[in-house]
């Protein structure tokens, strides 16, 4: 399953990018969104990817039966994935306000930084 | 010992407050602990007879081997006693010369903190921390100087020491680490018994080099001297404290502390000796030139820095007992004369040496101590600059290889000085009395108990030559030289070289004292010396400074939000894939794929979203798409154990939709702004982007690395972290405290977001 | 706002299940799959439903306090948490451990780490809520 992981994060990584070189600031929003995805699956990936081995330790038991997946990668992701809605949100308001004070939608035209 | 360097910043952060309340006295009370410390120093004297050492040990970064060490040896306590002793006595002269000034309180904050920086590199044992202090001296040293910060010209001359002394910091700081490097160790104490060692390391000379560029910019040697005549915009206790005790004698005590270590080459001899020796003649050659008694003071301290080095350089057993002979007298009478101008200064309203005249009526006590430390800058007998001075011919006249060059120099420097000195002594108290904007008086005790006591100190020293060898200088030369060795100092040699080239400079100098006028109407003609002077090197590389910024800013800060994204990007590209395609050649790696029919079909689908979305020409559209794509995350999560990523996400994915539908219908409708050549352009950049990273990650899930510490942790997860999801003990326990820095980027996150609603609705009322 | 009387019904319904599955979420994080973050993120999503189907006023009446104190109560929590191994000489955020026995329900694990996933949970529910309400509030004005 990784190395078609690599194809999947590598596609979500340039379309990110593409979005995020757009003009239109709502095309960046979404663009932010596709990069934290993409981040997140890239440490997922590579942090080794096990079919049903959570890391669980059942009842009664000391370590996982079976083997399982490392839990370290998901420790990280989980709060990433978190993280990354904090900054989308502040993003997302940093925009709005941009754009209501500009009234611009064009990044091109938010170049000068006393407006 | 660590109370005593860290008191000095402890009592910086209560002295501002101590001021207000002591009012008057403040200056009288503070110095107790500049004064207690030196009786501490004095307390350690016993421990480092006969060139004993002491290691005083404290842990600080063990993992990188940096320490909070000390070294207390003769060399470091003759420092650490002169930046106490003086100290105590700048302390209370501060008191009276800036009495009642606004900003006392914070200027004896300063001075706490730039004393105890000071005490910290003259006892660091750690190279680490020593630089640490180091910088902490050039940074509160630009405060000092910058002091009167009102000043344009006090602003500017402050920056320049700054500019000139962090750069020098710097190449110190490469240095030393690769000091450490070629001693293997970061402790002074080690690396100076490994002399050897260093000597034969092959890069010793550009270490030699980058070290000395550090020390020369510190201690103002040519090329770097100008610097320090521009301190004096600062308040004099200060010119007095770091001309006399600290600051530049931090470059001298670096280079006397790692003679052991480094000295004895060819490299060292020269370098030290030449630009000593040339700087010895520069300061005196321009002392002569200033009619400002700072200036004539500022350009005589270069010149004792110059010798200083020059003595280290030569590093004969002669020069390095002169060397320390010629620091302790150099201290004494420097810190008298630098409080005594600002005496004259604070009482007449005037620098000028030509506007004054017939003062020793008036400050009889003034005039009397200035005679005595103008004889030891003098270099005459009975005092301590004498037996120093003689100590310094005797060790030229017998120097390798450079005998010649530096005896010839220091004999005209000698002249230079004893006029300067006849100058300072004799010109502003003698004649008529003149004209000055400020009705003179003798200065108040506390300004001048401080030139006395040190004054004083120098008469006894030169009569008395056995104490201070007793005291110190003999465990300070075992320190410096590296081995005991035995010496006496008398004011009486007998008839020999020194004592003839001394009463040769003596009598030239008077001749160009009383001819003083006419000198400097030579002096005046020589203009090209403020033309073409290193100072204008200086300001030629800060304003070619200024252009590079302006132009880099000027093309890379250019506005365009995706200019910067494609030149952070393709700079990503260019460094890990070009090394990637350096050390891998072209060979990628695929695996062997093994894939479920669900799985293959959620792959799929999450590229088509991601396809779909940056075609896409509706938000709404476009919002629903990315909401698919992060399901469909979320069902890798799902199928590939990580149940709590799974239910993390789909919540964020529930939120995120929420969110944008609160704020995405108030902003504008996409619209397709670039035109086609932009858009292959970003296509192709951010095809060449994701290309990279599918490529290296391929490459690492090829690689085999060494057993992930999770093992670890999941053998601790039941037993230490009592729980039985793993993932949750690792967030709340194993890196509880990463989780805390996570959540506080999430709150500050929010209290972002509520600030900007918040502002634009006040600004809306108002 | 946009609430409708199937919404408004479903969310009344719907709140006090979704709080109470938050705090099982929380409260069984350390052995099942859970904990703060999840738990939160629950509790954010139901009183963001509520924001939906009803209005910013209702919502923060329902929520008792101001979603920032929540904010700055999860934050403190977590900190403290760290502070008693301290105490004990120990290094900070050492997990320290009360396991105490209610009878006729079991062993309770009182603990710091308890302790920290809580404030985990006060600060994820606080910020989120924080955010939402200013943009629905901005809206309003």
């Amino acid at each position: 399953m990784e190395p078609v992981m690599a194809i999947v994060v590598g596609a979500l990584f340039a379309t990110s990018i593409y979005m995020m070189l757009r003009r239109s600031i709502v095309k960046l929003v979404i663009g932010l969104i596709l990069l934290s995805n993409a981040a997140n699956l890239l440490i997922f990936t590579v942090g080794g990817m096990k079919r049903g081995l959570p890391p669980l330790i059942d009842e009664g038991m000391k370590m996982p039966t079976g083997g399982w997946a490392d839990p370290l990668p998901q420790a990280l992701i989980l709060t990433a994935i978190v993280i990354s809605f904090g900054v989308l949100a502040f993003a997302v308001v940093l925009i709005h306000r941009a754009y209501e004070v500009v009234q611009e939608d064009d990044l091109d035209k938010m170049r000068s930084t006393d407006t | 010992m660590l109370l005593a360097v860290l008191s000095g910043f402890i009592l910086a952060a209560c002295a501002p407050w101590l001021t207000r309340l002591l009012g008057d006295r403040a200056g009288w009370v503070l110095a107790l602990l500049p004064a207690a410390l030196f009786v501490y120093f004095l307390s350690w004297i016993p421990l480092t007879a006969g060139g004993a050492a002491e290691v005083v040990h404290y842990s600080w970064i063990p993992g990188l081997d940096i320490n909070l060490s000390f070294l207390v040896d003769g060399l470091s306590l003759l420092f650490a006693l002169l930046i106490s002793g003086i100290g105590t006595f700048i302390i209370i002269y501060s008191g009276g010369y800036l009495h009642g000034h606004e900003y006392l309180p914070r200027f004896y904050g300063i001075m706490f903190a730039f004393m105890a920086a000071m005490l910290g590199v003259v006892l660091s044992n750690n190279i680490i921390s020593l630089f640490v202090f180091w910088e902490l001296t050039s940074i509160t040293s630009y405060l000092l100087i910058g002091f009167n910060h009102e000043d344009k010209q006090a602003r500017w001359c402050a920056l320049q020491g700054l500019f000139v002394t962090v750069a020098g910091g710097l190449a110190l700081l490469a240095g030393l680490i690769m000091l450490a490097g070629a001693g293997g160790s970061f402790e002074l104490s080690e690396l100076l018994n490994s002399g050897d060692v260093l000597r034969d390391y092959p890069l010793y000379t550009g270490m030699l080099i980058l070290i000395l560029f550090g020390t020369f910019t510190k201690s103002a040697q040519v090329p770097f001297h100008f610097w320090l005549p521009n301190a004096m915009a600062a308040p004099t206790p200060v010119s007095a404290y770091l001309h006399s005790a600290t600051m530049v004698k931090a470059g001298i005590y670096l280079m006397a502390r790692l003679n052991p270590g480094l000295g004895g080459t060819d490299q060292w001899l020269y370098t030290l000796g030449l630009f000593g020796a040339v700087t010895m003649f520069t300061g005196s050659f321009m002392a002569l030139r200033s009619t400002d008694v700072k200036a004539m003071l500022a350009y005589s301290t270069i010149m004792a820095l110059g010798t200083l080095t020059m003595l280290i350089g030569i590093g004969t057993e002669a020069a390095i007992i002169a060397a320390l002979a010629f620091l302790l007298a150099h201290a004494l009478y420097k810190a008298a004369l630098f409080m005594l101008a600002g005496g004259l200064d604070h009482e007449t309203g005037t620098k000028n040496i030509l506007n004054m005249g017939g003062l020793r009526r008036l400050m009889p006590v003034s005039f009397i101590t200035a005679c005595v430390a103008a004889l030891s800058l003098a270099g005459l007998p009975p005092l301590f600059g004498f037996i120093a001075k003689e100590l310094m011919f005797e060790a030229t006249l017998h120097a390798p290889a450079i005998a010649t060059v530096t005896t010839v120099l220091a004999v005209i420097s000698a002249i230079m000085i004893m006029a300067v000195a006849a100058l300072f002594a004799l010109r502003p108290y003698t004649g008529k009395l003149k004209e000055t904007p400020k009705q003179p008086h003798e200065a108040p005790p506390s300004m001048l108990a401080g030139p006395v006591v040190l004054a004083a100190l120098s008469l006894v020293f030169g009569v008395a030559g056995f104490l201070p060898v007793q005291g110190i200088l003999h465990s300070a030369v075992a320190a410096v030289h590296g081995s005991p060795l035995e010496f006496k100092l008398y004011l009486w040699h007998g008839v020999n070289t020194p004592l003839l080239l001394s009463l040769l400079a003596v009598v030239t100098g008077l001749l160009v004292f009383a001819g003083w006028d006419r000198v400097l109407a030579v002096y005046r003609r020589l203009t090209f010396i403020d033309r073409f002077g290193p100072e204008r090197g200086y300001e030629r590389v800060m304003a070619a400074l200024v252009w590079v910024a302006e132009w880099q800013t000027r093309v890379l800060q250019n506005g365009y939000m995706r200019n910067y994204l494609i030149t952070i990007l393709l700079t990503a590209v260019a460094l890990a894939g070009g090394t990637f395609f350096i050390y891998t050649g072209n060979t990628v790696p695929f695996g062997t794929v093994d894939i479920t029919f669900y799985e293959a079909v959620i792959a799929a689908l999450i590229i088509a979203g991601a396809i779909v979305v940056s075609l896409m020409q509706s938000r709404l559209g476009a919002v629903a798409t990315v909401g698919m794509v992060g399901f469909g995350v979320a069902l890798i999560y799902v199928l590939f154990s990580a149940p709590d990523l799974a239910i993390t996400q789909i919540m964020v994915e529930t939120l995120t939709v929420i969110l944008l539908v609160l704020v995405l219908y108030r902003l504008p409708r996409f619209l397709n702004l670039s035109s086609t050549a932009a858009r292959i352009r970003d296509a192709l950049v951010a095809l060449l982007f994701g290309g990279m990273m599918t490529v290296l990650i391929l490459a690492v899930l090829d690689v085999e690395v060494v057993a992930p510490i999770s093992d670890q942790l999941v053998a601790w997860s039941y037993d230490e972290g009592h729980g039985r999801n793993i993932v949750n003990v690792i967030l709340v326990d194993f890196r509880a405290l990463d989780t805390l820095g996570e959540i506080f980027v999430v709150g500050l996150a929010a209290i972002g977001v509520y600030a900007m609603i918040r502002l634009r609705a006040e600004d809306k009322r108002s | 706002m946009m609430g409708s009387l199937i919404l408004r019904t479903a969310a009344r319904f719907l709140l006090p299940l979704l709080l109470l599955f938050s705090l099982f979420m929380l409260l069984r994080g350390h052995d099942e799959p859970g904990g703060g973050f999840i738990a939160g993120l629950i509790a954010a999503v139901a009183f963001a439903l509520y924001l939906f189907a009803f209005d910013a006023a209702r919502t923060r009446q329902l929520l008792g306090v101001d979603p920032r104190l929540l904010l700055g109560l999860g934050l403190l929590a977590a900190t403290v948490s760290g502070l008693p191994s301290i105490l004990l000489g120990e290094a900070f955020f050492t997990a320290i451990w009360w396991p105490i026995d209610v009878p006729g329900f079991g062993e309770v694990k009182l603990s710091t780490p308890l302790l920290f996933d809580i404030g985990v949970y006060l600060l994820v529910l606080g910020a989120i809520m924080t955010i939402v309400l200013a943009l629905d509030e901005a809206e309003e004005e």
